[in-house]
């Protein structure tokens, strides 16, 4: 079914700008959103805007400019609060994106709650960033890191789930979408079946808001993670999302200005969330285009983008599968417009060198997934994301030049 | 503009498809483990010295094109040289393919090792081309912690 008619993909594209420029004198196809995503104007403007009439310290001044700065920056606290449907403003910590949002989970929930002979429990297709700061909790306290395996399509295995979550289980780490196969998990019954045993879950985000609406009281997740520059925001900004409940038994990530009600030698206590993980001073700019991201997605039809990503998804599936000696890895039946391939006898990167000189950006790699890569036995795999603003005659030029990828090669 | 034919020139098509001393020596007397976190490029290097000469060379991994075939044509190249020697050609190939300010390399020094001269015009696949000999450099200073091109 083609939903081009209810999608206006060339009056989307005019809105970011990169997409008219050239890479080796032909017209730039980007299909490494999974990576970045591109910003469009209203995000480029919003920045600039904050920093040529807006810029001052937030929390701090009593004079006009720093109290707009800090209504900008709150204000785009309730944006972010109302686009994740999180019950309350203050449940919205802003940080520098999902690496540093897990890393704060890790490090502060994991002191609160993970000891020596407790279980960790992450999914087989995890980014390396929601693998190592639960490594480095279970080395810290001697707590073990738990796997939940997937099958050959990419799909997490449900019932070893289920077993995994025993009373030794602290905490399960699990991407919403998974950034090398692209599987969409199922979150909601996920969180349900950990929640039956008393454990919480946190939910790596970062392919998640790009592509999908997020509603967290609805998965229910306890902490959901945002990074700002995956969703057409700029680099540097990002969200952790946290039940109250959660965010206001945990103890400060690290400590400085701005998460402290007073300071003596003696004693400092801190500021209630969301304040208290907030220290220093924080990327104001980057909040600001953030909420510009936010403001941009909202007055798009969200539901038109998924369906129009998920007919790309499609369309791009079948041309790929036209290309002689190709493989996609990961062909999970529920999946987001991210298709992971492997070209038989040629490595990824001399893939992504030659369609490179046809314009066309494709991550290849491991994709910081390498037990993804040693389970499907690949040393890497190329990778096509497409975002709502790519097109059918995008892929079409990347099938032409995976095409002449072998030609290369003699 | 940079063009896929001076990158993928015939010598390093044709290193990659049939690699050479693509094996595991029976008796090293120095290896090393070589990797390319970016691209996952993997090289396990032995070497047989005898007499201050390189005797015997043997690579196993896997890595793209470029990686590949500089590792078939790097064991071909140090095979009969001292280690000295060998560091030198390194040294001459090194300033080839990071296209430094060096004055370039005599091409009767680097020979079949010229085919990489295309790859300045590739930054991004200068570690590829380079994984095999960084290898080979931690082999002969006999430091076996495995080296990594980041």
């Amino acid at each position: 079914m083609s939903t081009t008619t209810t999608w206006d993909v060339a009056r989307v594209r005019r809105d970011f700008p990169i997409l008219a420029t050239q890479a080796h004198g032909k017209p730039l196809v980007y299909l490494d959103n999974g990576a970045t995503s591109q910003k469009p104007q209203s995000v480029i403007d919003a920045v600039s805007h904050y920093y040529e009439s807006g810029n001052a310290n937030v929390h701090r001044g009593v004079y006009a400019l720093s109290e707009s700065a800090t209504a900008a920056y709150e204000g785009t606290r309730a944006k972010i609060a109302r686009f994740l449907s999180a019950r309350e403003d203050r449940e919205i910590i802003y940080v520098r994106g999902t690496t540093e949002a897990i890393n704060l989970v890790a490090s502060s929930f994991g002191r609160l709650k993970v000891k020596a002979g407790d279980e960790i429990l992450v999914s087989a297709m995890e980014h390396h960033s929601n693998i190592v700061p639960w490594q480095i909790l279970a080395e810290q306290t001697g707590a073990a890191l738990q796997v939940i395996p997937m099958n050959e399509r990419g799909e997490l295995k449900l019932d070893e789930y289920q077993k995994l979550l025993t009373p030794k289980a602290r905490i399960v780490a699990v991407a919403h979408i998974s950034n090398s196969l692209g599987t969409i998990n199922p979150i909601k019954e996920m969180v349900k079946l950990a929640h039956a045993k008393g454990v919480p879950v946190l939910v790596d985000g970062a392919q998640g808001a790009p592509h999908v609406v997020v509603d967290v009281q609805d998965l229910d997740c306890d902490f959901y993670t945002v990074s700002g520059h995956k969703m057409f925001g700029p680099t540097g900004v990002g969200v952790l999302y946290g039940k109250a409940v959660h965010l206001e038994a945990m103890p400060p990530y690290q400590g400085g200005g701005d998460m402290i009600r007073s300071v003596t030698f003696a004693k400092t206590t801190y500021a209630p969330i969301p304040a208290k993980f907030e220290a220093g001073t924080p990327d104001i700019g980057g909040v600001v285009g953030l909420g510009a991201a936010v403001d941009y997605l909202g007055a798009l039809d969200r539901n038109a983008a998924a369906a129009y990503e998920q007919d790309l998804l499609e369309y791009a599936t079948k041309q790929l599968g036209t290309v002689p000696g190709l493989r996609i890895v990961g062909t999970a039946a529920h999946k987001a417009s991210v298709i992971s391939f492997v070209l038989d006898g040629i490595h990824a990167h001399d893939v992504g060198t030659i369609v490179d000189q046809a314009g066309v950006a494709i991550r290849t790699g491991h994709h910081c997934t390498q037990p993804v890569m040693e389970f499907f036995e690949v040393p890497a795999t190329a990778r096509a994301s497409f975002a709502f603003y790519n097109t059918r005659a995008e892929v079409d030029i990347l099938v032409e030049a995976l095409k002449g990828v072998r030609k290369v090669f003699g | 503009m940079a063009d896929l034919s001076e990158l993928y020139q015939q010598t390093i098509v044709e290193h990659n498809r049939s690699p050479r001393n693509f094996k595991t020596l029976e008796y090293p007397t120095h290896h090393a483990d070589g990797n390319n976190p970016l691209c996952g490029d993997q090289i396990s290097l032995q070497l047989t010295v005898d007499g201050g000469v390189i005797k015997e060379v043997g690579f196993q991994g896997s890595g793209c094109a470029i990686s590949r075939a500089s590792a078939s044509l790097m064991t071909s190249a140090v095979m009969g040289k001292s280690p000295a020697d060998a560091e030198r050609l390194f040294k001459a190939f090194h300033d080839m393919v990071a296209g430094g300010d060096a004055a370039p390399a005599d091409p009767a020094t680097l020979g079949k090792l010229a085919a990489f001269a295309g790859v300045k015009q590739f930054p991004a696949r200068v570690k590829c081309a380079n994984l095999a000999w960084h290898t080979l450099h931690a082999a002969l200073q006999a430091d076996q912690t495995p080296i990594s091109t980041e």
